[in-house]
């Protein structure tokens, strides 16, 4: 068992889920209350990463954030550090592909919400911070809670986009879901047979959990 | 500046406006007016959750809007008490916990004790920890009233606020609130579009239609006096008829072989007009002995259909000579013993005092038809 890829691929999932949660509770409000000039364009980015093959996202990743990229270099000077093969374009290239899986529930979430509650919460006084904290996010909980199942779960197992931005470099970017491959390249049956079914028993526990305390806060709604 | 609401908006889309309202402090204006009238973006506005692209709204000196000197208050800064139509209660939270959000900048304690007050107010004490989900509609109502009364608003805006309950619930929770806002020293704007709730509850009525508003007044006023056909037809009045001032041993009314007698006719002979008579100002002749009143403009014709409505019967009569019917009701009892059915002859006055006239539009103009 590879502990320091686990350590690694949970590592990135609860930076992955963290930095997106509030990106995704951004993105997804205006998604699902607005009705603006090229939100079909939007929606249709967001959900790219759900159709295109890890290996094509991977590769415009890796132009993107590559040190003939714009962003790439910047990152350099600010930082000193490059993004391609280190944890931090990882977490980058994680953030993208994992977009779907954040932004959809929670704009389903926020869509259920009556037009006239939010309202409400303004007309009792409240500023958008506090109606968002008081009134939409509670609200919201079913939808947030699945985004970070999703966006973690999702994480957990990713291998193209990981392997065509981060390589293969062990305690920096070799995630499981990359250890599991290097495992069975090496003959290591076993080995694979046990991270596999660590990640396939994380996999299920997450979904049921998921589905349990939904069905808990429907009850409790 | 005076004291309580005043708004004058006016804008092109998405829907038309083009409105001025008054509203005392204590005093309660009902909005009334047909489905997309605009009654609803109209309480939006003043609430700060539509902005119209020209007017202003003040209230109690303050300016919350003026599109000429770019002063727009947020919906919160505005002070208004709001009752949604659906009630727009916070669904994950409990009866008081709903009145205690609006509760913004007291401690915790004195939030608690206010909303256990003002839920008592509205005879809510002993459900207080329910969730809207396990209240009956009535019951949330009353939750979205004290929610809205928890700010101490500036203004109280019901929308709709009875049209979700049936209708024992909506008559009890109609008289809360006539109880309540005896109160209220706050300007309140009721919309509606049932006439008889704005009559029952208003002090004073807007008739709104298309945005604009047609005309202000007591309930009374504008059911018995309305300032034009079209609002005639808006307010549901249906002895609506087209006629000629003529001299005649005085001014009268011309109308199909008539001349009618009008109180305090003013206007100038040949002139048309259009005039209106409520159902009660028409007055069934009794068959056999003449009664008092029987003088007074008398119309014979036919009866085209009666309409028994328990107590009471709807008659239609086509006057002599054609033209649209008359309606009335009389008691059962009454059309039972004149002998009133389809088709049989009768006779009524129109009571001059009741004949209200209005400037000339001609009553088949399609525009009218739809209001």
């Amino acid at each position: 068992m590879d502990w320091a890829a686990l350590s690694l691929s949970l590592q990135l999932a609860l930076a992955t889920t963290l930095i997106l949660l509030p990106l995704a509770v951004l993105l997804a409000r205006p998604l699902a209350w607005r009705a603006f000039r090229g939100r079909s364009l939007v929606e249709a980015l967001v959900a790219l990463p759900l159709v295109l093959p890890p290996t094509v996202l991977g590769f415009y990743l890796l132009v993107a954030l590559g040190d003939a990229s714009a962003l790439g270099q910047a990152y350099q000077a600010l930082t000193g550090r490059a993004l391609v093969f280190t944890f931090d374009g990882l977490l980058l290239a994680s953030i993208v592909f994992n977009l779907p899986f954040a932004v959809q529930p929670l704009q389903r979430a926020f869509d259920a919400i009556p037009r006239e509650v939010r309202e409400a919460a303004w007309c009792c006084g409240m500023t958008r911070w506090q109606a968002l904290w008081q009134v939409e996010l509670p609200l919201a909980w079913p939808g947030i809670l699945t985004a970070i199942v999703l966006t973690f779960a999702h994480t957990l197992g990713e291998f193209g986009v990981v392997l065509m931005v981060g390589g293969n470099i062990a305690g920096e970017t070799r995630t499981v879901a990359i250890a599991i491959y290097d495992r069975v390249q090496a003959f290591d049956d076993h080995g694979a047979a046990v991270m596999s079914a660590t990640l396939l028993a994380f996999s299920f526990a997450a979904i049921a959990a998921i589905n349990l305390l939904g069905r808990r806060l429907g009850h409790r709604g | 500046m005076a004291e309580g609401l005043h708004a004058t908006l006016r804008q092109q889309a998405p829907i038309p406006l083009e409105a001025e309202l008054a509203c005392a402090p204590g005093e309660l204006l009902a909005l009334v007016g047909p489905s997309g009238s605009g009654k609803s973006t109209l309480l939006r506005c003043i609430a700060g959750l539509h902005t119209a692209a020209d007017g202003s709204i003040r209230c109690n000196g303050e300016t919350w809007f003026d599109a000429a000197a770019a002063i727009n208050q947020p919906v919160q800064a505005r002070r208004v008490g709001f009752v949604f139509q659906s009630y727009a209660l916070f669904p994950h939270l409990s009866a008081l916990e709903n009145v205690a959000a609006a509760l913004g900048g007291l401690t915790f304690a004195e939030r608690t004790a206010r909303a256990h007050e003002l839920l008592a107010r509205v005879h809510l004490d002993g459900l207080e920890q329910r969730k809207p989900s396990a209240l009956s509609g009535g019951q949330q109502q009353r939750v979205a009233v004290a929610r809205a009364l928890a700010r101490d608003p500036a203004v109280l805006l019901l929308d709709e606020p009875f049209s979700a309950v049936d209708q024992v619930t909506r008559r009890k929770l109609q008289q809360e609130l006539a109880r309540l806002r005896a109160h209220l020293e706050i300007p309140m704007l009721l919309v509606t579009h049932d006439l008889d709730e704005a009559r029952m509850l208003a002090d004073r009525m807007v008739i709104l239609h298309r945005g604009r508003t047609l005309q202000a007044g007591t309930p009374d006023e504008v059911m018995t006096r309305p300032q034009s056909a079209a609002i005639a037809r808006l307010v549901g009045l249906v002895n609506l008829f087209e006629g000629r001032l003529v001299h005649d041993g005085g001014l009268k009314l011309e109308w199909l072989d008539h001349k009618l007698e009008i109180a305090n006719i003013t206007g100038n002979a040949g002139e048309r007009v259009c005039w209106v008579i409520p159902p009660e100002g028409v007055l069934l002749h009794r068959r056999e002995r003449p009664s008092r009143g029987e003088a007074e403009n008398p119309v014979s014709g036919v009866v085209r259909d009666c309409l028994r409505l328990g107590p009471f019967t709807q008659i239609r009569l086509v006057p002599d000579g054609g033209g649209e019917p008359l309606a009335f009701s009389v008691p059962t009892h009454v059309a039972e013993r004149n002998g009133i059915a389809a088709g049989a002859a009768a006779r009524v006055s129109l009571l001059a005092a009741s004949i209200h006239l209005m400037p000339w539009e001609s009553l088949d103009d399609p525009r009218l038809r739809s209001a």
